[in-house]
């Protein structure tokens, strides 16, 4: 350990933070992300020595990776510079609360809460202002419900403190490992924040775990990291973000998503996200499922410049389920690249993916895809639909299904469309009364309707108005 | 009361070098009517009611659709100012014209996937009255509403987001269920239909039968019905039949029949029966028209027309 992180350590915390505001324009000038920037992001959360040595070969392996290329087709990352990142985790840490006021965030994110008809007080907390207090709220209410049964729904820095046996076990070791890929790396070496879900052996929680605050009132969420562990015969619901666009400093967000389900389990993981419109979302998100076990993915991916994001689930008993239901919608110099993955590991198992997508204004949107079925992963079955929509010419879509199907006695459906939005069909609607505009948004609430029946109403509600703010045009 | 009148109406398809369809349309249409339009396949029928509704495939060169309402058309609450009582359809976005009481129905009826039957009609029959508000609104109170949709938008939401705002004037979920409740018994559709996705799987009766619903609600002054007798086994002729007799004596709409065959006549007997050859009104008549070109075809109609010319 180098002399300046003993030094970290016996400093009070004050003089700790002064530490690191001297250090500040150091880090700055400085090239690259450093094993000294790990070291003072562990220092500062107070980890076990574990969690640095994690993060440590994490960043080893971020550094020797290369960048995703040579996909076709892939987002343009070239504007995303590793050397610019750095600079930017430190006042990730330091500004914890989010904003420091309304006014602070950009003009087009205040717009959104207006034109969401979000009140004042609920604003303030979904843009990080106060949100600190109304989040532990949120967590304290759950606890007190569900904390007789051993359910644990925490903050993930807390998580490492309080439960430190069951994170050591799962944090990225079989799940989502750093080696998988370059910003998983990343996200190993940096992550922050984020939810911690327990569900023990034969435990339900009827109502969904919602970390409906908990992005924005981090300020951090960048990285974060969410581990769900439903136990054999559990089942939750967890629904992650909310429909409140993200105000970000930043222009990457990594995240980490590791769910494990259980022997005969079910987890269904939805969100509901609107990035600023200069955020790469480059994310690794995956499940394992047990022995008759269920995973469900339901997401809707909106704003951002460029995402990658293919949740994955891992069928690694006989007789597990995966379900994918994602939604993608794209406007001017947008290009949002979705999918799924899923790994017949087993016999019996069984996946669906159902997959749709809104290009407009010049926007791209592309389905990639990938299901796996193992030699020996006899009767297994998969269905894969695509459907997308594209609202002018200049928008594209594509569709990439890869399928690897090693197995004979196997069911593997795959069906595409592409569809541009009918003239024929927004006359009729308009020959009944609505005017252009709402005929078209109809249209596409039907197109995505499949997602909204999924989620709780609140989401489905602001799914639907946010897609509305989107094809206004609205937020820019 | 109300009066669609046509007059003069060219019209070509809208694209370059696109052909000319039709040549001269007079027609007119009051309510309480209704007209018969026959004639053979491509002689402009289903051209003259798109381009009613306001179908952007069409170009019109020449002529006018005009709709001229009495002042107590939208019920007696409804004063219809003198200058706003005469309106050139042509100048209007199609669901402006839906305000003004057009109806389409269509022969192929858009199938939208995820928009369920209530929830669409609601919607629609919501836009219609409000665009109606402001089609009808003077500058005054024009200003003076915009303001008062500022502040509400300000406002938010009162009690929950997931509830949406419900404004003045508009019918809610729970009184516009027993209007669609209550059409629905009368043209005997099955009360799941409510939930079904607009149009989708739905046989092509059905969709017919969806279309004289659609009228219903929307109560139309004008309805224009495209082929709707097509494709339809008997039993679904009747209930059809029964819808659009209905539309017409119980509220009092008037009705523009486009068909092929004389079948329907048998059950929505017509006033007047047009005749429509090469893109224009080749001879008009009784419902005793529609019986000789049933028996005779259209071929003696051309040769008078030819004459005539």
């Amino acid at each position: 350990m180098s002399s300046d992180q003993d030094h970290l350590k016996e400093t009070d915390t004050e003089a700790r933070f002064e530490f690191k505001k001297e250090e500040k324009s150091a880090f700055e000038a400085e090239k690259g992300l450093t094993e000294e920037t790990v070291r003072v992001i562990s220092e500062d959360k107070d980890e076990p020595e574990w969690m640095l040595q994690r993060r440590l070969r994490a960043l080893k392996q971020f550094q020797e990776m290369p960048m995703p290329e040579g996909w076709p087709g892939a987002p343009d990352l070239s504007e995303v510079d590793i050397e610019d990142i750095v600079p930017y985790i430190r006042p990730d840490i330091e500004t914890r609360g989010g904003a420091e006021s309304w006014e602070d965030l950009p003009e087009e994110i205040q717009d959104t809460f207006d034109k969401l008809g979000i009140p004042e007080a609920e604003k303030n907390a979904l843009s990080g202002v106060g949100a600190q207090y109304e989040s532990e709220i949120v967590y304290q209410n759950m606890q007190e419900r569900w904390e007789e049964k051993g359910v644990i729904f925490c903050d993930m820095d807390k998580a490492v403190q309080e439960h430190e046996d069951l994170v050591k076990e799962h944090f990225m070791t079989k799940c989502v490992p750093p080696s998988d890929n370059k910003f998983a790396a990343l996200h190993g070496a940096v992550w922050s924040g984020g939810s911690f879900v327990y569900i023990p052996e034969d435990t339900t929680v009827e109502m969904p775990v919602q970390a409906y605050f908990r992005m924005n009132s981090e300020g951090m969420g960048q990285f974060e990291h969410t581990l769900i562990i439903a136990e054999d015969n559990s089942e939750v619901h967890y629904i992650e973000g909310c429909s409140a666009p993200k105000y970000s400093a930043f222009n990457l967000h990594s995240g980490g998503v590791e769910v494990f389900v259980g022997e005969n389990a079910h987890v269904q993981y939805s969100t509901v996200q609107n990035w600023s419109k200069n955020t790469y979302n480059l994310n690794t998100k995956r499940a394992i499922c047990e022995a008759d076990g269920t995973m469900e993915w339901v997401s809707g991916s909106m704003g951002s410049k460029a995402t990658m994001l293919y949740p994955s689930t891992v069928l690694k008993g006989p007789g597990a389920t995966d379900n994918h239901i994602t939604i993608a919608m794209a406007g001017e110099g947008q290009d949002i690249d979705t999918g799924a993955k899923v790994y017949h590991n087993a016999p019996e198992t069984k996946s669906t993916i159902e997959s749709k997508s809104i290009a407009k204004d010049g926007g791209r949107t592309n389905y990639r895809g990938l299901v796996h079925i193992a030699d020996g992963a006899e009767n297994s079955s998969t269905s894969v639909e695509c459907d997308a929509l594209m609202f002018d010419n200049e928008s594209t879509s594509d569709t990439m299904p890869y399928m690897e199907i090693q197995e004979s006695k196997v069911d593997v459906a795959h069906e595409a469309t592409v569809g541009k939005i009918g003239d024929e069909d927004v006359f009729y609607l308009q020959s009944r009364g609505l005017d252009d505009d709402d005929a078209k948004q109809m249209i596409v609430a039907g197109f995505i309707e499949p997602i909204t029946e999924e989620l709780p109403i609140e989401y489905a509600v602001e799914l639907n108005r946010l897609i509305e703010l989107e094809m206004e045009g609205s937020l820019g | 009361m109300a009066v669609l009148e046509i007059n003069n109406l060219h019209a070509e398809v809208a694209e370059e070098d696109g052909e000319t369809i039709l040549q001269g349309v007079n027609l007119e249409v009051e309510s309480g009517e209704i007209h018969a339009l026959m004639g053979p396949n491509g002689s402009g029928k289903s051209t003259t009611a798109k381009i009613i509704a306001g179908h952007p495939a069409y170009k019109v060169t020449d002529g006018e659709v005009l709709i001229h309402l009495e002042d107590d058309e939208f019920g007696e609450d409804f004063e219809i100012p003198e200058d706003l009582r005469t309106w050139n359809l042509l100048d209007l976005e199609p669901n402006e014209r839906a305000a003004l009481g057009i109806f389409l129905g269509f022969q192929y009826p858009a199938e939208i996937e995820g928009v369920t039957m209530v929830n669409f009609l609601r919607t629609a029959l919501n836009a219609k009255l409000e665009e109606r508000e402001e089609l009808f609104e003077d500058e005054d109170e024009e200003a003076e509403s915009e303001g008062g949709d500022t502040n509400e938008d300000a406002a938010g939401y009162d009690t929950s987001p997931m509830e949406g705002n419900v404004e003045e004037g508009e019918i809610g979920v729970a009184e516009f269920q027993e209007i669609l409740q209550e059409k629905m018994e009368q043209l005997d559709m099955d009360e799941r239909f409510a939930s079904r996705y607009l149009n989708a799987g739905f046989s092509g009766g059905e969709k017919k039968q969806n279309e004289v619903l659609q009228a219903a609600i929307l109560e139309p002054s004008i309805a224009v019905l495209d082929e709707i007798d097509s494709g339809l086994d008997i039993d679904r002729l009747q209930d059809v039949s029964n819808g659009i007799n209905a539309l017409r004596d119980e509220q009092g709409a008037g009705i523009l029949q486009i068909t092929h065959y004389q079948r329907i006549l048998d059950y929505v007997e017509p006033d007047h029966v047009h005749v429509m050859l090469d893109g224009q009104i080749a001879k008009s008549g009784g419902p005793e028209l529609a019986e000789q070109l049933e028996d005779e075809g259209y071929d003696w109609v051309r040769e008078e027309a030819y004459e005539a010319a």
